[in-house]
């Protein structure tokens, strides 16, 4: 069983767990290979999945795990306009409890909200995203896919590339990667990556070509469109120009460079069509590694709770 | 707490009496008579009259903070002028000022007059601070000159920095024929931006967005600078970074009218503090990093730094049991701030007794033109009295606000305050 009772962040997450999560979510890869993709684990367990901001393969992702593990699933969604001051966060925790429920799922757009939902209710919160803080899940997902790739994670030289200030995804990675032993470096433009990051044990380069040479594995981020234009990315044809991970810059490598994306992308600017369509990108691998990380949380978070 | 009238005649006996303007500090008695001093120091006294025998106590000046919000008109859900008193007299202060962004906003002598006239059934002096500019919009500055005369003790538009720095000039002009300081709120929206904490590491790790130091620091230089080309009185109110500190410091070398305050929150806590996302750490200017604790602290003992101010700021549970980035700014501090500047300062910095209270009491006094020489015979009793050495641990029942928005609980606090005396009321804390 795992040593935190909520998966919150992987900030500080010890390595075991992370290797338990990551080595149980193969064991379900393969229930999801089999031709009946169900199994009884979570009969009986009521799991809420509360998204309070939009999010399609997320939401999915979860609540088929919750299917395929026999998870009793709620879906609420909130959107995003009313979550302005003055509704009470409170309210809606102590409503959640008072259904008796088992566990939560969690995306919110407030850095802190999942650790907030702890502090009101007694049920297993799952961070499914919150803001520009962490997603968990993700970087689960992601580093699955790179030990089925290469086999191993530790020593992996691994590239994020993109918004890493503004991005959960980057966040849950480093800590992730780091912990497991990879080396990160990040790269984007310099005005979307805090300088003060290299203190979480990684390195940033500006330059992509190098990033490119040097990386086994790159993760692009999605470069939000609201960005470009306020004075932090002048133009999308720059964006592409200087960071775009287009078929040229691969070309320039010898050997195949993995190429990962957590999605949704934005074909033409942050990755090229042929990149994102290519066998070098792993991209739909992490998807469907997605509902196997996603089964290995909810059941090593909920499954003894079935046998208490 | 208990608040009664004060007998005709009252004897605080064997105390030390310490005197944060003449810097003496001995033992000795106390005569109130009708609420005034009539004698201190060694002398007779008839038996007859009540006594209250203050052995192992510290009698000192009432403390003065010259900035706190009484949410009163307009948010009396969070505080009252009342509320705010009881509060006050908790911590041992016995005079305050009460900044103006309530609503309607402090920004005319009628409203001026309202919290004088409320305040004088109050048992401690509440001196209203007018808004530099109507209704803090930071565009036409206000009848600064007929709030003067009913009773405004300076100006500030605290909560909004004013941002044009032609209206802060004018404001500093203007002011001069007054003689009052202008208060800012330095920080500079532009480049706070949406910041909810500090800029660093920790708001990285957090996923927060950062509010720089030099949002502040940048500023303070501009007051600063406006300040000395118009010889007018500027205060620099809750001073939260290093860079600020050495731009105080610098320009007091030349300019007199230049005072600053630091909250006991940014003496107390650094950034690290936010990694559990609690929300009672949220406050403005933001809670910065122990570098710039440290700083803060050594302005203060340089005496770059004037005088400790709370920054009172009672907010609803509602406000602030809420996710981060929508929780209100601010937290209540009038109880919990002896307690908290004693252990800091004195416990842990070496800062003596004496210097501390000045910072609570003649320095604040001076900034406003408060009489600060309290000690005397005839005097009006304005006094705390207060065990210097106990520990406690800071709780809930220890709070009188309104409002219990404070991330002090469970921390253990050094100094008490035991009585404070002020308009002829007797409070027992």
């Amino acid at each position: 069983m795992l040593k935190d009772k909520h998966l919150l962040k992987l900030e500080d997450y010890p390595k075991e767990d992370i290797q338990n999560i990551i080595e149980t979510a193969f064991t379900f890869r393969e229930v999801l290979d089999r031709p009946i993709k169900k199994v009884p684990s979570l009969k009986g367990i009521t799991v809420v999945n509360l998204f309070f901001e939009n999010s399609t393969r997320t939401r999915i992702s979860f609540e088929l795990a919750q299917k395929r593990l026999s998870a009793d699933t709620v879906n609420f969604s909130a959107p995003t306009s009313s979550l302005k001051k003055g509704e009470s966060f409170k309210d809606t925790a102590q409503n959640i409890e008072a259904m008796k429920i088992d566990a939560v799922v969690m995306r919110h757009p407030t850095p802190g909200a999942p650790k907030h939902l702890t502090d009101f209710i007694d049920a297993v919160v799952i961070n499914a995203g919150d803001g520009t803080h962490e997603h968990p899940t993700q970087a689960i997902l992601d580093m699955m896919s790179l030990k089925e790739k290469f086999g191993y994670i530790k020593g992996l030289n691994v590239g994020i590339i993109g918004d890493i200030n503004h991005s959960r995804v980057a966040r849950s990675n480093i800590y992730g990667l780091v912990t497991m032993g990879a080396n990160v470096t990040l790269c984007g433009p310099p005005n979307l990556i805090p300088d003060n990051i290299i203190n979480l044990g990684v390195k940033v380069n500006y330059n992509i070509d190098e990033v490119i040479e040097w990386a086994d594995a790159v993760n692009v981020l999605r470069i939000q469109r609201e960005r470009m234009g306020i004075g932090i990315i002048p133009s999308e044809r720059e964006y592409r120009t200087l960071f775009g991970v287009t078929e040229e810059r691969l070309a320039r490598r010898g050997n195949e460079l993995v190429i990962m994306h957590p999605g949704p992308m934005n074909r033409g600017v942050e990755i090229d069509d042929r990149v994102a369509d290519s066998d070098q990108a792993i991209i739909l691998d992490q998807v469907l590694n997605g509902v196997a990380s996603r089964m290995s949380i909810l059941y090593l978070l909920l499954g003894s709770k079935e046998e208490g | 707490m208990k608040t009664e009238r004060l007998p005709e005649k009252l004897l605080l006996q064997n105390v030390e009496i310490l005197d944060p303007l003449n810097e003496t500090n001995k033992k000795g008695d106390v005569l109130l008579v009708n609420g005034n001093i009539a004698n201190i120091g060694q002398f007779e006294f008839s038996k007859d009259i009540k006594i209250i025998n203050c052995g192992g106590l510290t009698l000192t000046q009432g403390f003065c903070d010259l900035h706190v919000h009484f949410r009163d008109p307009g948010y009396e859900d969070k505080e009252t002028l009342e509320s705010g008193s009881k509060a006050a007299l908790a911590g041992g202060f016995t005079r305050v000022c009460t900044m103006p962004n309530t609503k309607p906003t402090i920004d005319s002598p009628e409203y001026i007059k309202y919290i004088i006239e409320k305040s004088k059934k109050c048992p401690i002096h509440i001196h209203p601070i007018g808004a530099v500019t109507k209704r803090q919009k930071g565009k036409e500055i206000s009848e600064m000159g007929l709030m003067k005369k009913v009773g405004a003790i300076a100006f500030s538009d605290d909560g909004i920095p004013i941002q044009n720095g032609l209206v802060m000039r004018k404001a500093l002009e203007y002011s001069k024929m007054l003689d009052v300081p202008i208060i800012n709120h330095a920080e500079d929206d532009c480049l706070r931006c949406d910041g909810v904490m500090n800029e660093g590491i920790i708001s990285t790790r957090l996923g927060l967005n950062g509010n720089p130091s030099i949002a502040e620091s940048t500023m303070v230089y501009r007051d600063l600078k406006l300040a000395d080309i118009t010889g007018a009185k500027l205060h620099v109110p809750h001073v939260s970074t290093a860079a600020s500190v050495v731009n105080i410091k610098e320009m007091k070398c030349s300019n007199n009218k230049i005072t600053a305050e630091v909250t006991p929150h940014h003496l107390f806590f650094n950034d690290e503090d936010l990694l559990s996302y609690n929300t009672n750490l949220k406050v403005a200017p933001p809670i910065r990093n122990n570098r710039s604790r440290k700083a803060l602290i050594k302005g203060i003992k340089q005496g770059v730094i004037d005088c400790i101010a709370t920054d009172h700021a009672p907010h609803s549970l509602y406000e602030k049991e809420t996710t981060f980035d929508c929780a209100s700014f601010g937290m209540i501090g009038l109880e919990s701030c002896f307690g908290i500047v004693k252990k800091i300062l004195v416990d842990e910095e070496g800062l003596s007794l004496i210097n501390l209270v000045k910072l609570l009491t003649v320095s604040p006094r001076k900034i406003m033109g408060f009489d600060y020489n309290l000690l005397d015979i005839g005097k009006e009793a304005e006094l705390v009295l207060f065990d210097s050495n106990q520990n406690w641990t800071f709780k809930k029942n220890n709070v009188f606000s309104k409002s219990i928005n404070s991330p002090f609980y469970g921390k253990e606090l050094s100094g008490k305050i035991k009585y404070t005396i002020s308009k002829g009321y007797l409070s027992q804390i």
